[in-house]
């Protein structure tokens, strides 16, 4: 079976969660074998791993006719993309699109992040979407989050094929509630005119049927899963300390939940001393959180220690007793499950999408400061339970592969392609 | 001639209130009244009373042919005492008709036989005790916790001057062998065992209400019939059940008390008795010994003690548990040995158990249960150690205390003479005693304390001791 996948982030190139995901459940897919995937990316560096997919960059793409030569689209953009498939591609131009700004190969450039422009350039994916659409063979068609569902539109128009869109996050988890109607209208439009939906928790499965009025036996939940970690990521070692460190990663945002963290923390340490609060990470919270630490009297035992990027945000998980991810809504949340395969005891919200499908793990609900605090006080006072949680999370998390999603995503795909 | 010995068990742990660590070191209160009160308020309406209502009139119809044997643990008892004592009066009437025989166990449903002799002698002790106070039965058959049994603990057993016990029938023990028959202990071969037949049983507790067994549904003829089946040789089949069983495990619709009211009309056509466990030891002779290397349990698939000590989380609270056994004991104060009790019973540890089932339990979550149990746990340490700091040795502090009761031994036995000596003084001259009272009375006191010499020698020793100790701790 063939399908063409429409994505914004390909690692090594990521600047959320997205990437990561799109990337592990396309390697899962091919895992099981018989999938020839094409995947549809605004801007390929040339350094993707293309073993298990065709990369297609959309700024490689030509909209516009140009008379160029073999050599020079071998010379402009070989290291992304095959000079063949350029010209595959050119002789499907569908309109003339000259009006865009394209450059001297007829392709429209992107940014491949999340610009100011970003709704121009969601139009513009959608418009290279009708080209690739018309040259690439496929059974059926894959969106990965909102960005991309009106190029996934585009191409279930121009082929027939059947949709299938990809919810990794809603509009309602980044804002709680105060939706951008723009956003919104492009989720919903997507949503309706998908063949099929595919949520990443049951949690997200709850806000697509509730909040966007779609019809329960149209959507499915597909759990995200972990890529095996690296060697050199797994032989880092811990720095030995006699004080515990609680460890908390990531935006600092409402949506995680940081102010909870932090009255927890001030719980402990009326109880026990020896101890270190870690808040990793940046965001618009974050000078409020360090009032609260302030206000609460733990500056001295509360650390913000900023953005933590690649091989950094490892060596922390080493290094802590603890890692809380006390989000108020999480799509599904990749962290805990990083945090574990590093062999660390974590605590989670029970409003996470990963609380589905993890059981060794301390469960709590994010308002719940008593228990988030009694939760803590647990792990680093009682041998046991932190010697527990980290053998059975190990164990678990690594029953946790990209693989069984992608049998599941396989069986959605056959019953579009055979109804 | 067959016989059937029944024997139910009732146990109901005192279950703990959520108890966050900042609690640790000012709350000493520690259970859940609401939930104990609920559940055991409930199981013995739906069960233990028309349960044993059942019983009353099957002894009365069967004349003195049908008993049975119980066991209930001693926090089963304070509870029902508290809560349902109109279930108390009933059983005593139900003992009153002389087919009813007590087994000895733990107070508390314990899981000392795994840990520690002393605290498992002590349970039994205070259980049997309680049993007498309340039936007037001195327990001569032992049943342990869960039926935990292994050769040790049948040597322990033995040592308390049972005769019998009860325990599982498990395959891998058993081999090709049936549990039918009475077996001896081979650690302890006085020790007389009675196994439970686990088919037959659990075809009652597991299988009698499940319509997808090929045997549903199951009638008193059909179970006769299967038991007086069975070998003429194989003469005893204990049936050994949660007394929940009956109303609670198996609902009332399913016909679980009709089901037990015929059971002895067919039994006396196939000329099968009812017996206690104890007639079952007087009126058989064991067919062979049986070793049994380790702890095995009627639960689970292996019939071991997974269940309660299986991962780390149980382990490490079974530890902490039993590592105060002995300064508990120790201990004058009666809230700490009744708390050290009560914190034994072997569901506080099912429900850390991470196999996957969570029967029974107030938790979510193992995690929770261990978290829980282990601040509840770390106060009551805090309480003992107030008592004797954990920095001074057992050994050392067993040695102190002897000292001190030594001590007081002396003193009393001392204050005996000296009023002894008075009262010869006063017999010797019949004289007004404001004149010879006091003259005589000095040497006296000089003479206790050349006497006291020794113990005295003792008491300076014994602060030395405990004061750089008590320092330590700060």
């Amino acid at each position: 079976m063939k399908a063409l996948m429409f994505g914004w982030e390909f690692p090594p190139h990521i600047l959320g969660g997205l990437g990561t995901a799109s990337y592990g459940l396309t390697k899962g897919i091919y895992q099981n074998g018989d999938m020839d995937i094409t995947f549809v990316i605004p801007r390929p560096m040339g350094d993707e791993e293309k073993t298990f997919a065709k990369i297609i960059g959309a700024s490689n793409t030509p909209v516009a006719w140009r008379d160029v030569n073999w050599d020079y689209v071998q010379q402009r953009q070989g290291n992304v993309m095959d000079p063949q498939t350029y010209f595959d591609l050119r002789d499907h131009i569908y309109a003339d699109f000259n009006y865009l700004n394209v450059n001297d190969l007829g392709c429209i450039e992107f940014s491949g992040k999340y610009p100011q422009n970003l709704m121009e350039e969601i139009n513009n994916y959608s418009i290279v979407a009708g080209v690739i659409a018309r040259t690439a063979q496929f059974d059926v068609i894959h969106s990965h989050d909102w960005l991309t569902y009106p190029a996934g539109i585009h191409a279930k128009q121009v082929s027939g094929k059947p949709l299938v869109i990809h919810v990794h996050a809603t509009d309602y988890d980044r804002s709680r509630g105060n939706v951008n109607p723009v956003v919104f209208g492009i989720e919903k439009d997507g949503m309706n005119q998908a063949d099929h939906i595919i949520t990443v928790s049951n949690l997200t499965r709850r806000t697509v049927i509730e909040k966007y009025g779609i019809s329960p036996d149209k959507v499915t939940t597909v759990h995200n899963a972990v890529e095996p970690l690296p060697d050199d990521y797994l032989r880092i070692e811990k720095t030995p300390r006699k004080e515990k460190i609680v460890t908390f990663l990531g935006r600092i945002t409402m949506q995680k939940g940081p102010e909870y963290f932090v009255e927890a923390a001030a719980m402990v340490l009326k109880k026990v001393h020896n101890v270190r609060f870690v808040m990793a990470g940046g965001g618009d919270m974050m000078e409020k959180m360090i009032r609260l630490a302030a206000r609460r009297g733990i500056s001295d035992r509360f650390h913000f220690i900023g953005f933590l990027r690649g091989k950094e945000v490892y060596e922390m998980y080493k290094n802590s007793d603890v890692f809380i991810m006390p989000s108020v809504s999480e799509p599904f949340g990749i962290a805990p499950l990083e945090a574990m395969q590093m062999g660390v005891p974590s605590i989670i919200s029970k409003q996470s999408g990963c609380a589905e499908i993890l059981d060794n793990v301390i469960k709590v609900d994010y308002w719940d400061v008593n228990e988030m605090a009694n939760a803590i006080y647990s792990i680093i006072s009682y041998p046991a339970m932190s010697q527990q949680l980290h053998e059975k999370g190990l164990d678990e998390v690594a029953g946790i592969v990209w693989k069984k999603a992608g049998t599941k995503v396989i069986n959605i795909y056959k019953r579009l392609v055979n109804r | 001639m067959k016989a059937i010995c029944f024997y139910f068990h009732i146990h109901q742990p005192f279950r703990l209130k959520k108890y966050r660590f900042f609690e640790i070191g000012n709350d000493h209160y520690y259970y859940d009244d609401f939930a104990n009160d609920d559940i055991i308020t409930r199981v013995a309406r739906n069960s233990y009373i028309p349960a044993t209502d059942m019983l009353l009139d099957l002894i009365k119809e069967n004349g003195k042919k049908f008993k049975v044997a119980f066991s209930i643990s001693g926090t089963a008892i304070e509870q029902l005492q508290q809560y349902v004592p109109e279930f108390i009066d009933k059983m005593k009437e139900l003992v009153a008709t002389g087919c009813v025989e007590f087994l000895s166990e733990t107070f508390s449903h314990s899981l000392a036989s795994l840990r520690d002799i002393e605290e498992f002698r002590r349970q039994v002790e205070m259980h049997d005790s309680m049993i007498y106070q309340l039936f007037g039965q001195k327990p001569k058959v032992f049943r342990n916790t869960e039926l935990l049994y292994d050769d040790e603990i049948a040597t322990w057993v033995a040592g308390l001057g049972m005769k019998g016990m009860v325990t599982e029938g498990a395959k891998h023990i058993l081999g090709w062998k049936s549990p039918n028959y009475l077996y001896a202990s081979a650690s302890a071969p006085k020790l007389k065992l009675l196994l439970r037949n686990s088919k037959l049983t659990e075809d009652i507790t597991v299988r009698f209400n499940n319509t997808d067994w090929e045997s549903y549904p199951l009638t008193a003829d059909k179970y006769m019939n299967w038991i007086a089946d069975l070998p003429q040789e194989e003469q005893l089949i204990n049936i050994c059940m949660n007394y929940e069983t009956f109303g609670e495990m198996m609902p009332r619709e399913s016909g679980i008390f009709d089901f037990f009211r015929a059971l002895p009309k067919f039994a006396a056509e196939r000329n099968i008795e009812f017996w206690t466990p104890s007639e079952a030891i007087s009126r058989l002779k064991p067919v062979s010994q049986l070793s049994v290397p380790f702890p095995m349990t009627w639960s689970g698939e292996a019939r071991d003690a997974s269940a309660w000590q299986g991962n780390l989380l149980q382990q490490e609270a079974l530890n902490k548990l039993f590592s105060v056994a002995e300064r508990v004991a120790l201990c004058e104060e009666r809230s700490i040995k009744v708390d050290f009790m009560r914190l034994q019973s072997s569901d506080h540890f099912y429900y850390m158990n991470t196999s996957g089932t969570y029967a029974f339990s107030p938790y979510s979550t193992p995690y929770e249960g261990f978290t829980n149990y282990m601040n509840v746990l770390s106060d009551f340490i805090v309480r003992v150690e107030e008592q004797y700091p954990l920095s001074i040795e057992n050994e050392e502090l067993n040695a102190l205390l002897t000292t001190i009761r030594n001590q007081a031994n002396e003193i009393s036995e001392l204050n005996r003479e000296v009023t002894l000596m008075r009262n010869n003084i006063i017999k010797d001259d019949e004289k007004p005693l404001e004149e010879k009272a006091p003259a005589k009375k000095a040497p006296a006191k000089k003479a206790a304390p050349k006497k006291a010499a020794p113990a005295e020698k003792a008491e300076e020793a014994a602060p030395k001791a405990k004061k750089p100790a008590a320092k330590k701790t700060k």
